[in-house]
Formats: structure tokens, sequence, C-alpha cells
């Protein structure tokens, strides 16, 4: 695990020396869009592909990242009428918080509705899991629309500083952090993978009443799973707000969050950590050319139109059909 | 000798139809116990309800000494009840070698205290393919293999949880005289090995040929429970079985 730990930090390492060569900003504004979809895939993909519930409520553990940072910042600014001023100069200390520890905290409120939702919706299979996932997502929409402190559905500003000391452009730094963010979601799935959890894992998505006559203790694997995938989705949302500036709920619970996180690990393979990084790769950096060459509006025609032809010719994603040609030739 | 497993008064519903009425079932450590009765008398129900699968209303089952009643099914397993599933149930994606590392990882420290060892895990393999005779497919997928070959892998699973009872269920229908005398040949095993089974079947010859005990369901209750010659020459069973 440590070797492959150092390979992915030095393939990151690598990746953002190449994107800072040519010093063109918009590198990393659409680079930072593609490595932020990595960690959501492979997020997705630790309950999705691994246990095979369908989670149609990415979006949802994504804006809650995005606006635990929101809150936060906007308790950071408000501080001096929010709080006792005795109390004051202790939150001075501690306020504005780092944006490696709003990723921390997003990951850990998402975590934990990730949980709750699992506690709540996992007794259900299939389609209905998948249902209920999405009303979720609508419902904590609503919630945020409603909830004035962070902006309802006004929507909330948040100032990105210029310069990040000792790096260059914020986004530069903002970039490196998703960079981490996605070597970390990487390494842990494929740790995931290769224990004794994603053997249990494996064996709740092919047969849930097998798996548990075997003495695998389903509901509390499937729970670990929903954190997992729910902490690491409010990861990537977390530094979000500074990356865009300006979040209003339909942004932050955008549809095509969702619709990414499924198709791209459906695109790549679901049943191993490569298949998202791969779905990622290719969809992410597909969209990016045609908001630039067409228009952002074919984002999700070509997110369905790669869905359908995937379907088609190689339901296992782009990695089980290698493997499976893989396997063919070495049967001849 | 106490009872390894105890059941006592067990009903369950389902919705206004009594599937299991009141059953009252001993069976003693090493035991080879057979139950029959025609289709819909229950059989499945009680498996499910013994092994966890479902929770009966009434009654009560221990196991081992303990009530595990209210236990989910992997708890039961963990305990050593392990079944093996009417219709094969294999974890498909997975190779064969690996659908019995999930008891092994699963299951097995649980009794012991201490994990297996990653090297023990592959001996244990195949030692239990060897047992069944699957031991050049350990890297198939069970796509790959025949009914009689699912029948011995289902079983197979079961046993890579080193359970104290198996319950076998109908791990021969459909299965060809030869194949049927194979599968007989490895419970057998099995049971002189220590193991307790419990055969459920409807191919008589197998069950009067393995089973030291006989117990009859019919709708739902237990008509009878005895040496296998005698039972099967009961007024009662031959009249649920043939009618009168």
């Amino acid at each position: 695990m440590l070797p492959f730990t150092l390979l992915a930090c030095a393939v990151a390492g690598g990746v953002f020396l190449i994107i800072r060569e040519p010093n063109v900003e918009y590198l990393f504004v659409a680079g930072y869009t593609i490595v932020q979809y990595i960690v959501l895939a492979t997020a997705w993909n630790i309950l999705g592909g691994y246990t095979g519930y369908v989670n149609f409520g990415s979006a949802a553990f994504f804006a809650l990242g995005a606006y635990s940072t929101v809150a936060l910042a906007t308790f950071a600014n408000q501080l001096d009428d929010l709080v006792p001023e005795s109390m004051a100069p202790i939150f001075h200390l501690i306020f504005p918080l780092s944006i490696p520890t709003l990723i921390v905290i997003g990951g850990v409120v998402s975590g934990i509705v990730g949980l709750g939702m699992g506690y709540l919706t996992l007794r259900l299979r299939g389609a209905f899991f998948a249902i209920a996932t999405l009303a979720m997502a609508v419902v904590l929409q609503t919630l945020v629309v409603n909830w004035e402190f962070v902006g309802g559905s006004g929507g909330a500003y948040i100032v990105r500083p210029g310069e990040f000391p000792g790096l260059g452009s914020y986004m530069q730094y903002l970039f490196a952090l998703m960079l981490t963010l996605a070597v970390l979601a990487v390494v842990i799935a494929r740790a995931i993978e290769r224990s004794r959890l994603g053997y249990g894992f494996a064996a709740i998505r092919d047969d849930e009443l097998a798996a548990e006559a075997s003495g695998v203790p389903t509901l509390r694997l499937k729970l670990i799973a929903t954190t997992i995938s729910g902490a690491l989705m409010g990861m990537a949302g977390a530094p979000f707000p500074y990356y865009i500036g300006y979040l209003q709920p339909q942004s932050a619970f955008g549809l095509e969050y969702a619709v990414n996180s499924i198709a791209m690990p459906m695109i790549g393979g679901t049943m191993n950590w490569i298949g998202p990084l791969v779905g990622t790769l290719l969809l992410g950096t597909l969209q990016q050319i045609a908001n630039v060459t067409i228009s952002s509006a074919v984002n999700l025609l070509l997110v369905g139109l790669l869905l359908i032809a995937f379907v088609i010719v190689a339901p296992n994603g782009i990695v089980g059909l290698v493997q499976e040609r893989l396997r063919a030739r070495r049967a001849k | 000798m106490s009872a390894i497993l105890r059941v006592q008064g067990l009903s369950k519903r389902f919705g206004g139809f009594v599937a299991l009425d009141g059953i009252d079932l001993e069976v003693q450590p090493g035991e080879r116990l057979g139950l029959i009765g025609p289709n819909g008398s229950g059989k499945s129900t009680l498996v499910n309800c013994i092994c966890g699968t479902l929770q009966n209303e009434a009654g009560s089952v221990q196991f081992d000494g303990d009530v595990v009643d209210g236990l989910a099914a992997h708890e039961r397993t963990h305990r050593g009840l392990a079944r093996s599933f009417q219709l094969p149930r294999p974890f498909p994606s997975l190779t064969l070698a690996d659908n019995l590392r999930i008891p092994m990882l699963y299951t097995v420290h649980k009794r012991t205290g201490t994990p297996l060892h990653a090297n023990s895990i592959e001996a244990r393999c195949s030692e239990l393919l060897q047992m069944v005779g699957l031991t050049g497919k350990a890297r198939h997928r069970p796509r790959d293999l025949t009914q009689v070959e699912m029948r011995k892998l289902e079983l197979a699973r079961a046993m890579a949880a080193e359970p104290k009872l198996l319950i076998a269920d109908e791990s021969m229908a459909g299965l060809s005289h030869s194949e049927i005398e194979d599968i007989l040949a490895l419970l057998v095993k099995l049971n002189e090995s220590g193991i307790t089974i419990i055969l459920i079947e409807h191919i008589m010859t197998a069950v009067m040929s393995f089973s030291q005990r006989l117990a009859v369901l019919v709708s739902g209750k237990k008509i009878a429970d005895g040496k296998p010659e005698e039972v099967v020459r009961d007024p009662e069973v031959v009249r649920a079985y043939l009618g009168e």
C-alpha cells in the first residue's frame, strides 16, 4: 500500500508541475473540475460499484460539504455580531478556518449524513434505494434554500484570496488541495478493494442473502460504505465555494454532479478503483473540451450519449472490456 | 448429551397464512437428520427461521446451548450454524476460491479469536475445493460450473465457515443418480468429521440411505419423527404423501 501511495503522490505532483508549466490559469480551473470528479466518482464507486447500491444523491453530499464551508465562512465574517464580546478573541484565533480544516469538517458532516441516510434507507434495495437517495437530495436542497444564514435561494458570496503565499494564484492552491484529495480517495478505494472489507462488499453486491449466510454483517458493512462514500463527497465539496466564488443551491445541488458521479464509474468500470479514474479522465476531459469548443449545455448530452454507447458496447466499462479481452486472449 | 439444536414451539406466519405451527425439533451432536415433507409444507421456512434469514414470531431456537432468537443470520453463522441454499446462490463476480474466502474472512475468527493467516486461507481454500472435487477450477467463476458443481460449491462455502451444524437444503434436486451418490458421499464424509447434518430432500432413496432419524413436516406441523423405516410406514405420513 505504501509504494502505491507514494506512486500516486508522485503522479499527482507530476500532473501539478506539468499543468503549472504553461502558466495558463484556465488549466487550473478546468483541471480542478476534472480532479474533483475523480474524487466524486471514486467515492460513488465505493458504495455503488463495490456494494452495488446506486446512490443518486451524490450532489447532496457534495453540497453538504460546500455549504459547511459557506456556513463556517459566514460565521467567521459575522463573528463580532454572533458571539459575546468576551469570547470574541478566542473565536478570532480559530476563525477564519483554513481550507484543509474545512475539508475535514465537510467530510465529517457528509459522513455523518451518509451514515444516517444509510441507516434509514439501506433496508431498501435496488431502484428503491436509488429513489430514496434522490429524495434525500431534494429534502436537503429544500432545507438549504430556506436557510437564510447561508444565503437561502439567493446564494452566498465567498471571497477568494488572490494569492496563496509561496505557491502563486489561489486557484493553484485549490487545485493542489483537490489533487491531494484525489490521491486520498484513490488510495482508500484501492485499499478497501484488497481488504477483508472489500471482499465483504463484493459479497453484498453479488448476493446479500448468501453474504449473511456466510457470516458477513451486511448492514454494518453497508453503513461503513455509505459513511466513507459520503465523507469523501463532502470533502470534495468543501473547497467548492472558494473555487466558484458565488454558491447558490442550484449549482451546489446541480444535476451534473449526481449524473457524472454515476456515469464516470459506469463508463470506466465499477469493479475496481481504476474504473472511476479512467472514466473521469475520459468523460471529464471531453466535457471540458466541449465546454470550450461547443457549449456548456452539451455536457449532459455528452454524458447521456456515452452512457448509452457503453451500456450497449461495454456494459462493464472500459476496464471490464479490457479485462475480458485479456482473459479471452489468455484462454486461446 | 445435550442437543446441539433445540427448536421449541416455533411458529411463523406470512399474513394470514400459517407456514409453521408449533414445531418442536431436537438434534443431537453428530446426528444425521433427514427432514422431508410435501411441497409447501414449511421445510424451507423452518430452515430460514433456524438460520435467522426469517425471524420466528413464537417459540424459540436454541443452538449449542444458547437461545439465538432475534440474532441476525450472520451472527448465527458466526456461532457455527451454516446452511446451503436450495437454489445455489454463489457470488457470481468472484472466483471459486474467493467464494470460499468470504466465510473464512468473516466467520472463522469469530470463534477462534484470531483471524486466519493469508497462507492458511489459501491452504484451506484448496483443501475444500479438493474435498468437493473442484480443484482445477479455483480461478474460474461460478458461471463456468455445471449444476452439480454449483451444488458442491454451495456445500463447500457452507463448510468454509467451519460449522458445527450444517443444514443442506435440497442439495440434490435435479441431479442424476451418480451425482446424487457424489453429494451423499460428501455429506457422509462431513458427518464423519464430526459435523451434525440436517438434510432436507425430496429424493427418498437419498434420504433413507443418509438419515439416522427422519422428521416429517406437513402443512407447517411436524407429524412424525423417529427411525426412518418406521416413519415411512406411519399411516399419517403415507396419507400426507399419497392421499386417502
